[in-house]
């Protein structure tokens, strides 16, 4: 097993050099200059001049390439071009948020997923069946950001119980933010829920037809404990492995989740470094995005060998 | 010429029975067929929103056809006007007709998912077939590029790109389909390395048949089923992710109505007049619904399981 987490802690640091290289080299590759879009059209020739200076964009390729990964591996991702403000900072206020929305929805995705999969798949064929894989695939095909403004609608609007926009205060009152929590990480979780519903109906229908689900009912055991003891254990290799695949795409619609609430997170700082063209913290979040996927790629592999001692082996 | 014909895999007679089987499958499946009408009332819609066929005739400006109204017209004073038997979906910030501009803004996703995954589709099918076949370092290169790419969640990519290339149609079209291209490349890929070991691709070579010939008649038909359900599916992700970077405002340029965009335009106005944006995207929610039923038909089909 050791050494199973070992080769695959090695495997995945050559992808996160090469995923570094390539955020590098795009925001390279953006049109016009950071220097000229951190001053503005009208600044003079000598202040963008100098700020290019300061900014190490006059050295050649190869030595800001290396100072980038250098202060990378540090951890310093530099300052932001817009205000000034170190991008350190900014991340360490804006991830606590995100990964309460994207930890938060997972689980409720799971929690609320694997139960109704394997009900859906108990039923196969009948109308509760019929009514899940309905409600799943309108799921699966709702924006979440219009998932997310028909919440507001109904809850911040209408009947006036949660707030809509907003993150609270989650370093000085975690308890009180959690109120801002449950809008965003409905609308997630919810549109979670439906690909693990599908995926859990799918998997558990494939291990019900298995021999040994048969012997263990011909052997005259309840079938409650067939179903959660044979059937679903071996059904949740496939079901934890796509979860890992979804839960990295989910970071994808945290993006605009964050977006439609107005709360502090990574997506929101995404989206205006894109559009205020602050090309430092730009390429600074989608290194931490591209991280995060490439660690929960990761963590997936490793409870798939925890689970199926065959694949550590 | 006349060898190959008779190789075993591509029997005529059997392709034809293949053929039905396939279309028989498919209409039995009630979910597959709604999912097909509705595409094809979308398209519909997307066609004839206006008489352009007409007017390009006759060599003037396009007037509305199955859209009630001209959808960039605006009418200020009365804007925010609620639905109303004139306007079934009531009117937006400038006084324009809701329901035309949404009929219009069918061509925009239609266009943006269809491209886009057309796309996808050529990039991912030509280097998965090349990595597939060749083998070696050409596939571990691509495959590993491949892996780096699917690094990025995909609306991250597809913001990433957008960034370098600035917003727009093409843009986004050029943005979605780098997105999209991975999975086609792996599903392709995969399948590609599947066939190379059947014995009629054995058979082929032994005959000397050249690589190019072996790729466009052996391999890429067989590949291509595969590439088709997976381009059914994701023309509905396309389409969905179209309306998400509309939304954040890197869409095509007002007043060309999309649904991203008028949803985007409505959310000051939620609690004064949200039919602004719950129509649209309930337009959005029908069609990505539209493309991902018919997409688990088209998988039904060539599950091979489905036909006992």
């Amino acid at each position: 097993m050791l050494r199973y987490i070992i080769r695959r802690l090695l495997l995945a640091v050559p992808i996160l050099l090469a995923v570094f290289t390539l955020v590098f080299l795009v925001v390279r590759v953006i049109p016009g200059d950071p220097a000229v879009s951190a001053l503005g059209d009208y600044a003079s020739e000598e202040a963008v001049e100098a700020l290019r200076e300061r900014m190490g964009l006059n050295q050649p390729l190869y030595a800001q390439y290396f100072e980038f990964l250098g202060n990378l591996l540090r951890g310093d991702f530099g300052v932001s071009l817009i205000n000034g403000q170190p991008i350190n900072e900014q991340v360490a206020y804006a991830l606590p948020y995100t990964l309460q929305l994207t930890l938060a929805s997972v689980l409720l995705g799971i929690l609320m997923g694997v139960p109704l999969g394997v009900l859906t798949a108990l039923n196969r064929n009948n109308a509760i069946d019929y009514l899940g894989r309905i409600i799943s695939l309108v799921g699966l095909s709702v924006p979440a950001f219009y998932f997310g403004i028909l919440l507001i609608l109904l809850f911040a609007v209408k009947i006036d119980v949660l707030p809509a926009v907003g993150g609270g205060d989650l370093r000085e009152d975690p308890i009180g933010s959690l109120k801002y929590l449950v809008l965003p990480a409905l609308t997630l979780g919810l549109i979670m829920t439906t690909s693990v519903t599908r995926l859990a109906r799918s998997a558990m229908l494939n291990v019900l037809s298995e021999d040994y689900v048969r012997t263990a009912r011909a052997k005259g055991l309840a079938e409650r404990a067939v179903v959660v003891r044979h059937a679903l254990r071996s059904a949740l290799l496939p079901i934890v492995s796509i979860t890992g695949f979804w839960a990295a795409s989910l970071i994808g619609d945290s993006v605009l989740t964050e977006f439609i609430f107005s709360r502090p997170g990574l997506g929101k700082m995404l989206v205006g470094a894109i559009l205020q063209r602050d090309y430092t913290a730009l390429q600074s979040v989608m290194v931490i995005y591209a991280a995060f996927v490439v660690v929960i790629n990761l963590l997936t592999d490793l409870t798939y060998g925890l689970l199926d001692p065959r694949i550590s082996n | 010429m006349q060898q190959e014909a008779a190789l075993p895999g591509q029997p005529g007679i059997q392709l034809r029975t293949q053929r039905e089987r396939a279309w028989q499958t498919f209409a039995r499946n009630r979910t597959a067929v709604a999912g097909l009408v509705l595409v094809l009332l979308v398209v519909f819609a997307a066609v004839f929103a206006d008489d352009w066929f007409i007017a390009m005739v006759q060599g003037r400006e396009a007037e509305p056809l199955l859209a009630p109204y001209n959808p960039i017209k605006q009418d200020t004073r009365n804007r925010l006007q609620p639905p109303s038997s004139e306007h079934i979906m009531g009117l937006d910030t400038y006084g324009r007709d809701v329901f035309s501009r949404i009929i219009y803004g069918a061509r925009v996703s239609l266009m943006v998912g269809l491209l886009a995954v057309a796309l996808a589709g050529l990039i991912g099918t030509l280097l998965g077939l090349f990595a597939g076949y060749s083998g070696g370092k050409v596939e571990d290169t691509i495959m590993r590029s491949v892996d780096v790419l699917m690094a990025f969640p995909s609306l991250i990519m597809g913001l990433m790109v957008l960034a370098v290339l600035g917003p727009g149609l093409t843009k986004m079209v050029i943005a979605i389909g780098i997105m999209l291209s991975p999975a086609f490349v792996r599903i392709v890929h995969s399948t590609t390395l599947s066939i190379k070991e059947n014995d009629y691709i054995m058979a082929a070579r032994a005959t000397g048949v050249s690589s190019w010939r072996m790729i466009a008649r052996h391999i890429l038909p067989n590949v291509l089923g595969e590439a088709v359900v997976l381009a059914s599916v994701y023309t509905a992700t396309a389409i969905r992710v179209e309306a998400n970077l509309s939304f954040i405002g890197l869409g095509v340029s007002p007043p060309t109505p999309a649904w991203g965009t008028m949803i985007r335009d409505g959310t000051q106005y939620l609690t004064t007049a949200p039919w602004i944006s719950i129509y649209p995207g309930l337009a959005i929610l029908i069609t990505v619904l539209a493309f991902n039923l018919l997409g688990d038909g088209m998988r039904d089909i060539m599950d091979p399981r489905s036909y006992s």
